[in-house]
């Protein structure tokens, strides 16, 4: 029961956690260019533009940064005996998490936000550069840690403990790279479609008033081409991960194909409705792709869930290696077809801004609004996918997510869950409501004049 | 179970200044959000005490995620058994920096009245829950814990017991005592006369507070104090001693506008009573009170939850290289800050203008107040 709820409550809270950085990671890097445009080009439109986003920026950041002291405490809370088997290893990127990359984002967002006017607008440009590049070095060594527990490399195990034998082998992981490319790829795609489906909408309702269309209209074509590039440049590095994925964790790849059994030149499944013995009912397939995709060979071997279930049961003794099928076969397939999606709409929004044709256009206004969801779906279901896909395993192949759990109480757990849940649905819609009071905020004119030092603070809270 | 290495020495240190730093940095961010429903008259003053921490915060809370990540690194069987067996405590704590941690964000997003005062109870509850779990926390990691070899099984219960609460209640008062000295060097008019005088009461609070705790801690006495590597006991004692004399020091020197050296004082004695509280831990990562034996001693010893040498070289390598950029850049940003805040429809004192700047006009700032 403990173990249950244990792995209900990671799951929440990490889940909630990725809704907003992705939008924090992406939004830090989209504000720090539009500032820039600005600065550069000395062009006010790029510096409101950039303003208006980093509103939303701040708000997303806010809720981020409180649920990641959550993750941070989590390990410990209801993980314990995970914790102490992969400390040597795993607490390492987590302190250097910190150190390296906490540090700078949340000191320099305090430059940011209240230095405006008040230091130069280069320093104060470098300082949101500074908490994008935190945003992004962050990303990095929590997936050497997750990168780790997926492919664990450079390590030996003593006396019941994983121990690290070699750093350099856990930053050169393979699994650590292709995930974090994927991340930082899909983090972009997200703030993109945000600032997309925002900046068709308000260039619509700017109506007459010509600066404020035009500067949405900027930001839709710099949207549709921004989103565009990193939704194609995620799915290759997810294309690169696959083929890792199948070398490192092939149930994982079974599962998320239903493939039962191995076959060479594997179709891939577009849509498989089966009964839960594993029996299809009802598919659609795409012959050979899944072996392209896994191997890059037309005919090459993919493992299918029965061998592999009895191969590890040869290798580590009587038990159940599979993962939720269901879940993992859904949640892959959730991820990229709203990715799909996603690449149609910021094509068809990059179409639409070549030929001028934006503010008119009903149907695409209604789909770039709805697209601001699809890069969120994509997130929650990749990180479904690929934790739940590694079950039985909290550190594959070394130890089960059950041996990992903390000797706590189940009333315990549940009481805290359920008391996550609540706080965390509040804060969930007290944020969407946030952003979308300042996605409809005036475009205002910025008060312009030269940093003055001898000027007392004003109050910015 | 690993060699005790000089190397698990300086992580046990190196973790004692990491929440050494954290409790200088978030307890004067705690104790401006407790003391600001006493200090405030109107709503700029509530917004004085928000912007005087405003660019702050943020970078000084992440000392908590840095020390609590360096014990997972360096000690994972401290990490582990703390933080599972102080379940329901270091929720509380989590619930309530969540709280507080977006009150910042959240507050000024309404100009609704209902909507402010919401989010100014979440900060000062929130910073209140947490002085005082802090402070019953680490009174408990001084007294040691009522271990067994399943680790602390005491439950919420077992650590509010009256020793630690009145530590967490000394807690709270230092903190509100080092927030109030702060925010008396960071605002302006009535606002820093107010936040005088509560820091006078805050601070006669927590040196009656802090010297019965430490009274009673020291005159409980420490089970673990004959394992090989433990301090005499007279060292925690004069760390906590030279702590009460400074917060003596720094009441004195509050009560003579003295503002600068007050938070030096009050500043320094956070410090030193984590300095106490260390000393009399060591070689203890998890000491054990009267009766409680893990593996044969009394308590988690260095030894028994350190990472292996690598691992603690690593890190040490990581931290000898980052560290210095941080204290660094995290100083600047307080540099920059450094200007008093004065209330907006006051006029503003001209500074004298630095060279190759003309004498500015008298500056007004340009934010609107809400009512």
């Amino acid at each position: 029961m403990t173990l249950d709820l244990a792995r209900w409550q990671f799951a929440i809270v990490t889940v909630f956690h990725f809704f907003f950085v992705p939008m924090t990671i992406g939004l830090g890097l989209l504000v720090a260019v539009m500032q820039t445009l600005g600065y550069v080009r000395k062009d006010k439109a790029w510096d409101r533009l950039s303003r208006f986003f980093g509103h939303i920026f701040l708000i997303s950041l806010a809720v981020g940064v409180v649920s990641g002291i959550v993750l941070e405490f989590e390990f410990g809370l209801n993980w314990s005996s995970y914790s102490v088997f992969v400390g040597n290893i795993f607490g390492a990127p987590l302190a250097i998490e910190a150190l390296l990359a906490f540090f700078v984002e949340s000191t320099f967002i305090g430059v940011w936000i209240f230095g405006r006017n008040r230091i130069s607008p280069r320093l104060h440009l470098a300082s949101i550069w500074m908490v994008s590049a935190g945003t992004m070095v962050s990303a990095l060594w929590i997936l050497a840690a997750n990168a780790w527990m997926q492919h664990p490399v450079g390590y030996t195990v003593q006396n019941g403990q994983a121990v690290l034998t070699n750093f350099w082998a856990v930053l050169a992981n393979s699994t650590l790279w292709a995930s974090f490319a994927h991340t930082l790829l899909g983090a972009f795609a997200t703030a993109g479609a945000l600032m997309l489906g925002i900046s068709v909408w308000r260039a619509f309702r700017a109506g007459k008033d010509e600066t404020e269309r035009d500067a949405f209209l900027r930001a839709t074509r710099f949207a549709t081409i921004f989103t565009l590039v990193a939704v194609v440049l995620t799915a290759v590095s997810g294309d690169w991960q696959a083929r890792l994925m199948d070398q490192q964790q092939p149930m994982k790849m079974a599962a998320a194909e239903a493939l039962y059994n191995t076959q060479s030149g594997a179709s891939f499944s577009l849509l498989t409705i089966g009964d839960l013995s594993g029996k299809p009912l009802f598919q659609i397939r795409v012959p050979h792709l899944l072996s392209m995709i896994a191997t890059l060979d037309w005919n090459g071997e993919v493992q299918g869930v029965n061998q592999l279930q009895a191969q590890d049961v040869a290798k580590y003794g009587p038990g159940n290696y599979a993962p939720v099928l269901w879940l993992t076969y859904w949640s892959f397939r959730a991820m990229i077809g709203a990715g799909v999606l996603l690449i149609l709409v910021s094509a068809w929004g990059l179409w639409l801004s070549w030929r001028k044709r934006v503010t008119p256009s009903r149907w695409f206004r209604r789909a770039a609004i709805a697209g601001i969801a699809l890069p969120i779906l994509s997130n929650a279901s990749g990180w479904i996918f690929t934790e739940v896909g590694r079950q039985p395993w909290i550190v594959f192949g070394l130890m089960q997510t059950a041996k990992g759990v903390s000797p706590v109480s189940a009333a315990d757990v549940a009481f805290t869950l359920a008391v996550f849940v609540a706080v965390y649905t509040a804060l969930a819609v007290t944020a969407f409501v946030l952003i979308l009071r300042a996605a409809r905020q005036p475009f205002d004119e910025v008060e312009e004049h030269a940093p003055d030092p001898t000027l007392v603070p004003g109050l910015v809270y | 179970m690993t060699t005790f290495t000089g190397l698990g020495a300086t992580w046990f240190a190196l973790i004692g200044l990491l929440w050494a730093g954290y409790f200088f940095l978030e307890g004067f961010d705690f104790g401006v959000a407790i003391v600001s429903p006493l200090v405030s008259r109107d709503e700029t003053d509530r917004r004085m005490c928000l912007n005087a921490v405003g660019p702050v915060w943020d970078g000084n809370e992440v000392w908590l995620l840095t020390a609590g990540g360096a014990m997972f690194a360096a000690f994972p069987l401290w990490y582990a058994s703390l933080f599972s067996g102080a379940y329901l405590a270091l929720f509380l704590v989590l619930i309530a920096l969540i709280a507080r941690g977006i009150s910042f964000e959240f507050r000024g997003k309404f100009d609704d009245a209902r909507w402010r005062r919401t989010w100014d109870v979440a900060n000062f509850a929130g910073s209140l829950v947490v002085a005082l779990v802090w402070g019953v926390a680490f009174t408990n990691f001084a007294h040691g814990l009522p271990l067994t070899s399943a680790g602390y099984t005491g439950g919420l219960l077992g650590l509010l017991n009256p020793l630690a609460l009145v530590g967490g209640l000394a807690t709270v008062a230092i903190f509100a005592f080092h927030g109030s000295v702060f925010l008396s060097l960071r605002t302006s008019g009535d606002l820093r006369r107010r936040t005088r005088s509560i820091a006078r009461v805050a601070g006669a609070a927590g040196i009656v507070l802090i010297t019965a705790t430490v009274a009673w801690v020291a005159g409980a006495g420490r089970p673990w104090g004959n394992v090989q590597g433990a301090l005499p006991g007279m060292v925690p004692v004069l760390f906590a001693a030279a702590a009460i004399v400074l917060l003596i020091g720094a009441a004195v020197l509050i009560g003579r506008s003295r503002e600068l050296l007050a938070f030096m004082a009050t500043g320094g004695a956070v410090l030193l009573i984590l300095g106490a509280v260390w000393s009399s831990m060591y070689p203890m990562v998890i000491p054990a009170s009267s009766g409680g034996v893990v593996a044969g001693l009394p308590g988690v010893t260095i030894a028994m939850a350190a990472s292996q040498p690598y691992t603690l070289t690593v890190m040490t390598i990581i931290a000898a290289i980052f560290t210095p950029f941080v204290l660094l850049y995290q100083g600047w940003t307080y540099w920059v800050f450094r200007r008093r805040l004065f209330r907006p429809d006051t006029p503003q004192p001209v500074a004298k203008p630095g060279p190759g700047h003309e004498a500015p006009p008298l500056a007004v700032s340009t934010v609107a107040v809400p009512k």
